[in-house]
């Protein structure tokens, strides 16, 4: 519990060294992505990155204060898992729409 | 439009729990993120992923939903944290059973469940052995 005064100071520096972190565990899922041994081991990390920017996208919201980017969140999210859906079905049935 | 208009910086406690979340989400993606770098195999990863990174971004999320209020913009938040925990176990179960199905081995121990010592032909599709 800090004081009234030093909060006021403390919520955007953890918000932006959240966004940083976040931005940096996104670069090291990269490394599984492209090294990835197997194509699932790429496609969770590819899962992962969207998960992670949708995190990216709610902290931005948070520090600029507007409430825009909270679509650009969801509408993420969704998209993240449509990719997966397809690609986990891409690659056992050969095609995704029969 | 209620959502484009800069909301003002929130108060002492809107700001602790909002910190909180934040740090605790933080947290979880930096679990699951060094769990699916370090462990061995797909099925790990993905129980690594699918459950540690799904919890922090929900967590930031929820943050999120404190910084904006119950109302308007918030609301979105919420329904992301929604969204999320409904996927989440869909995309891993849909990405375990592509792997097991292209035929990636399990670890040295790792039966199919129900089964000892015979290697699983098809995957289950709602039939008795449901349960992965």
């Amino acid at each position: 519990m800090t004081e009234a005064s030093a909060l006021g100071g403390v919520l955007p520096l953890v918000l932006q060294g959240a966004l940083v972190l976040a931005a940096l565990l996104t670069l090291a899922v990269g490394y599984r992505v492209i090294t990835g041994p197997t194509t699932p081991d790429r496609v969770v990390a590819l899962d992962v990155i969207a998960t992670n920017v949708v995190a990216i996208a709610a902290l931005y919201a948070m520090i600029e204060g507007l409430g825009l980017f909270l679509d650009v969140a969801l509408v993420l999210a969704i998209i993240g898992f449509i990719s997966t859906i397809t690609v986990a079905r891409y690659v056992t049935e050969g095609d995704i729409i029969e | 439009m209620a959502g484009t208009i800069a909301t003002s910086p929130p108060g002492v406690l809107v700001s602790l729990v909002v910190v909180t979340l934040v740090v605790v989400g933080s947290f979880f993606l930096l679990v699951g993120t060094v769990g699916l770098l370090r462990l061995p195999n797909v099925y790990n990863r993905l129980h690594a992923t699918s459950k540690a990174t799904t919890l922090g971004a929900s967590g930031i999320a929820l943050a999120a939903w404190a910084y904006f209020g119950p109302g308007g913009a918030g609301l979105k938040a919420l329904v992301t944290v929604l969204f999320l925990f409904l996927t989440a176990p869909t995309g891993g179960h849909m990405i375990s059973r592509a792997a097991q199905r292209m035929g990636i081995e399990f670890e040295d121990g790792v039966n199919w469940p129900g089964r000892i010592d015979e290697q699983p032909e098809q995957p289950a599709d709602g039939s008795e052995n449901a349960d992965d």
